[in-house]
């Protein structure tokens, strides 16, 4: 279809002129800042107001937090990637709970049945969170695959207080995006939904029916 | 920016208040004229040419416009009571009139152009003394008052200072009545739908009459209010305010 | 709650099939439409729609709803305006670098890994999905919500080639079970009841038992499509948003099937209009915080998802291949004019529709176009031709309640004026397809006597006498007076005009 490109472009190009290009004043973006103690505030009034539930731990013992709110939940089986820090800290924890950790550690394709149909929940690590708006950024890739935070009915992530930022805008430039962006990144702000029946909301309609955030408080001078 | 103070304004009566509404024209003209300002209505005044614009017609209304900007050689205020004439004097005769030998002159126009309860608000600041029995009103304000020329309040400020009015509020204060000149012939079932609505919403506040910047929208609401014979009037703001505090 | 009425009785057979219905109005008389003959009667199906009670309440319930969350959504004027002229500002650079952003893009897009390819027509772009479908031995392809493949027929040209092409939204879901169209471009599902949703759902999916829960509606959709993802052999989605600097394109949705679509199966494909790109990643973060909240009212969306590109060497998941399908389809002819490039600002937010009081009363159906409201009664005539949708772009009171909330600030009700111009003048270049074919002779000729009598004061001073002396006998049988009488009092000019009194009487006093 090069020459569809070509026409499209050479009708562009004919149209175009070198008015000079406005400029953007980003200041109502810059000034939506807080403190970090606000910014978990913040951060979870949004994310709470779509649902999303919080579990409180600190740096030393959320995989304990983990494993007690899987057995009390009935977890049977976590999916998790296992080449994370995180995920060998979770293994180690789990091993000893009734909730059996299966590693998303082999190509999609070789277990998606099961992935679709016998999986409970799925944990992943998140790169921080957005105050501003309340919400989750998860960059998937190798060590913790697309769908680990999508098709679990339930997705677990772990969040470190400390890595909030204050905007989305904020997060694209200070986390690097807007220069190379992962192949996947993501902003999760609660469990899927939908308003497609007479606007009523209804929750868990093809993602995960629960989010559940392992909330990290690692902020210096924070009581645990 | 509001000009100082002038002593002297021309007015423009627009068609619909020439036809429809001369009271209201007159009540606007010696509201002006109380507040010590002398007020030139000059002859030959038609229409801003607004329904030919808005219907893609633009030589015909720019043929009807030119006359009009004619009419108004001194550099005084043109007071207009309607928010969609002026709105159409002020916010598309530069565009009207974009690329035509007399562009400069109607943009040095349209920005000597106001409606007549923002002047009365924003640049006289008058004060208004009650001398009417207790009665209850509504308000619709124009589309264009609204959007256009970015009313903000000056009817509703006027009210205000009236000690036995008591203003209800439309539900939909901000919704258009219908009107949208061509388009009530046009699209009769979809204005007329929105103009029975907009009279519901009237008669629900049990005012015993609707006020409005616009004769379009008086014409509109009016209509309806006397097909179905229910217990309301409407009337411009402009004479609503004169009988109110005119000592008889 | 709403009744079990059939609203959607009313629903175009075809989008684009003229329309040559009766008129009925409300008040039950039957008139023929007077549009144009070759184009689809927006008066004729409106009017149809206004007397469907069930359907102007649904529209009417649905809209203040959305028009009070987007209001809470900006407390602060001065914030919103601000957002609005940095989205403005956003959108507007990137038109005037669009040539230059659309190579940038395809650059950034090939490094990635993403095939991009260029279509014309929407027929090239179906039949460039068709060849990638058809190469890899597709027949099952599960879809997220995307305009563009609306307005390409995409479901239709698919499904006559043998291949399910099936919605995963649950509103499309909803409306593609009974093949029927989007009402709303961001809810397109809007004009139904549940009640209507049960019916269709315990007769059209297996096994299901009626319910009006809401829950349980969506659970019985659910079940449904995660079988449905996991067996597609291909993905197709829209773009919200593409960015020249890193090849990145952003979907934004609260339901997870764009997620579903994009990521489970082996080939994803994107569609998008070639307007939808901008220059840099951090340039979606006030687009996409306008978007939401102008949308629904919501502060953000559950996902917003940015992929930079298909499954790499050492991932797991993901499609294995990404092509990315740029459409024109009319747009760089729009492109070419400066006033109507406005029209590629559009984000497709659907607040314009939300804010109008002419969608809010028919719904989007009457409008028998991919795009209703609005941003649908300048978009459409644009690329359909301003002759064949001459009603359409008269069904506007040019209330400006579009503009005053559109989040990048598209001047609608000037469009609309400068449509209505291009339909009845064929005078100069124009980039307006069909250009001068709305013109008659009557309106021509109506036109002409009206400024001949009004830039003459002494002949309008004498039809103001007329008018004013025999105002009691207005013939009732005029054609406008006819229209203007279905819901109103004839007009009665005052007894004496403003002018006349104060000629005879003198200005005056105090």
């Amino acid at each position: 279809m090069s020459d569809a490109r070509a026409a499209i472009l050479a009708r562009l190009r004919a149209a175009s002129t070198d008015n000079p290009l406005p400029t953007l004043d980003t200041a109502v973006l810059e000034r939506r800042r807080w403190s970090p103690t606000e910014r978990v505030k913040r951060l979870r009034r949004g994310m709470e107001a779509v649902h999303t539930e919080f579990l409180e731990a600190r740096t030393e013992d959320w995989p304990e937090v983990l494993g007690a709110f899987c057995e009390r939940e009935g977890i049977k089986t976590l999916l998790y990637g296992p080449g994370t820090e995180a995920g060998r800290r979770l293994a180690a924890v789990m091993a000893v709970t009734a909730t059996a950790l299966r590693p998303y550690d082999a190509p999609v394709e070789t277990f998606k049945d099961e992935l679709f149909q016998a999986v409970d929940a799925g944990f992943t690590t998140t790169l921080g969170g957005v105050a501003e708006t309340g919400g989750l950024l998860v960059a998937p890739g190798p060590q913790e695959p697309r769908l680990l935070s999508l098709v679990p009915p339930v997705h677990l992530a772990l969040l470190r207080a400390s890595a909030i930022h204050d905007t989305l805008w904020s997060a694209i430039r200070s986390l690097g995006w807007d220069q190379a962006p992962p192949p996947n990144a993501l902003m999760i702000s609660g469990p899927s939904k939908t308003a497609d029946i007479e606007q009523t909301l209804a929750y868990g309609v093809h993602g995960p029916r629960r989010l559940i955030v392992i909330l990290v408080h690692d902020l210096p001078g924070t009581p645990a | 920016m509001p000009p100082a103070r002038p002593s002297r304004v021309y007015f423009y009566g627009t068609c619909l208040v020439d036809l429809f509404f001369p009271e209201a024209g007159l009540a606007g003209i010696q509201l002006l004229q109380r507040a010590g300002v002398e007020v030139v209505f000059p002859e030959g005044q038609t229409c801003c040419g607004q329904p030919a614009y808005n219907c893609g017609y633009f030589e015909e209304a720019r043929a009807v416009a030119r006359t009009q900007i004619a009419l108004f050689p001194e550099d005084l205020p043109v007071i207009l009571p309607s928010g969609s004439c002026a709105g159409m004097m002020k916010h598309h005769y530069p565009d009207l009139f974009r690329g035509q030998p007399d562009e400069a002159a109607a943009r040095a126009f349209a920005a000597r152009v106001y409606e007549l309860t923002q002047f009365l608000v924003d640049v006289l600041d008058v004060r208004l003394a009650d001398l009417g029995p207790p009665v209850k009103v509504t308000w619709h304000s124009s589309c264009h008052a609204l959007r256009d020329l970015g009313l903000k309040g000056q009817p509703q400020a006027l009210l205000g200072q009236l000690a036995n009015v008591e203003l209800a509020p439309l539900a939909r204060e901000r919704e258009c009545c219908g009107f949208g000149g061509t388009f009530s012939v046009r699209h009769p079932e979809i204005s007329g739908t929105m103009a029975c609505d907009k009279a519901a919403d009237a008669l629900a506040t049990e005012a015993s009459v609707v006020l409005s910047t616009d004769g379009g929208c008086l014409l509109n609401v009016k209509g309806v209010l006397e097909a179905q014979t229910a217990p309301m009037r409407v009337q411009h703001i402009a004479e609503f305010l004169w009988e109110r505090t005119h000592a008889r | 709650m709403p009744g079990e009425s059939d609203m959607n009785e009313g629903g175009p057979s075809g989008r684009f099939a003229p329309s040559a219905s009766p008129l009925v109005h409300p008040h039950g008389v039957t008139e023929r439409s007077p549009a144009t003959p070759s184009g689809p009667s927006f008066r004729a199906s409106a009017a149809k729609a206004l007397g469907d009670a069930q359907l102007r309440a649904n529209f009417r319930r649905a809209m203040d709803g959305l028009m009070t969350k987007r209001s809470a959504q900006f407390p602060d004027p001065g914030d919103l305006q601000a957002l609005r002229d940095l989205g403005t500002a956003v959108r507007t650079r990137s038109l005037l670098r669009l040539p230059e952003l659309l190579e940038q893009l395809e650059a950034s897009c090939t490094r990635n890994g993403i095939q991009v390819h260029w279509a014309e027509t929407c027929d090239q772009a179906n039949a460039l999905i068709l060849g990638l479908l058809k190469a890899r031995g597709a027949t099952r392809l599960v879809k997220g919500k995307s305009m563009v493949s609306e307005e390409m027929h995409l479901n239709a040209f698919l499904e006559s080639h043998g291949i399910e092409s099936l919605e995963s939204d649950l509103g499309e879901y909803i409306i593609q079970l009974d093949h029927e169209t989007p009402s709303h471009i961001i809810m397109p599902a809007i004009h139904k009841n549940k009640g209507q949703i049960a019916q269709q759902f315990s007769q059209k999916i297996k096994d299901a038992a009626y319910t009006e829960d809401v829950d349980e509606l969506t659970a019985l959709a659910r079940k449904v499509l995660r079988q449905k993802f996991l067996e597609a052999d291909a993905g197709l989605s829209g773009v919200n948003f593409a960015v020249a600097e890193t090849g990145t394109l952003c979907l934004v949705e609260n339901e997870g099937n764009g997620r579903m679509s994009t990521h489970v199966p082996p080939l994803h494909i994107a569609v998008m209009g070639l307007e939808k790109v901008v220059a840099r990643l951090e340039d979606v973060a006030p687009l996409y915080a306008l978007l939401t909240r102008s949308a629904t009212g919501q502060p953000a969306t559950t996902y917003l998802n940015l992929i930079s590109g298909p499954r790499a060497k050492d991932e797991m998941d993901g499609p294995r291949e990404i092509h990315l399908v740029i459409l024109d389809n009319g747009r760089s002819r729009i492109y070419g004019d400066p006033q109507l490039q406005a029209t590629l600002r559009c984000i497709r937010c659907g607040a314009c529709m939300n804010h109008c009081p002419v969608y809010t009363r028919v719904g989007g159906h009457a409008y028998e176009a991919v795009y209703p409201g609005p941003i649908g009664k300048i978009l459409t005539p644009q690329i359909e031709g301003v002759g064949l949708r001459h009603d359409l772009i008269h069904g506007s009171s040019l209330c400006g309640a579009c503009s005053e909330v559109c989040p990048v600030e598209i001047p609608i009700p000037d469009i609309l004026v400068r449509l209505r111009r291009e339909a009845t003048h064929a005078d100069a270049a124009s980039a307006v397809a069909g250009q001068g074919t709305g013109r008659t002779t009557s309106e021509d000729l109506a036109w002409r006597a009206w400024a001949a009598v009004l830039k003459r004061p002494r002949l309008y001073r004498l039809s103001a006498w007329f008018a004013t002396r025999f105002r009691q006998f207005i013939p009732g049988g005029l054609p406008l007076l006819k229209a203007w009488t279905l819901s109103r009092t004839t007009p009665l000019p005052a007894p004496r005009s403003l002018q006349e009194r104060i000629r005879k009487e003198g200005m005056p006093r105090v």
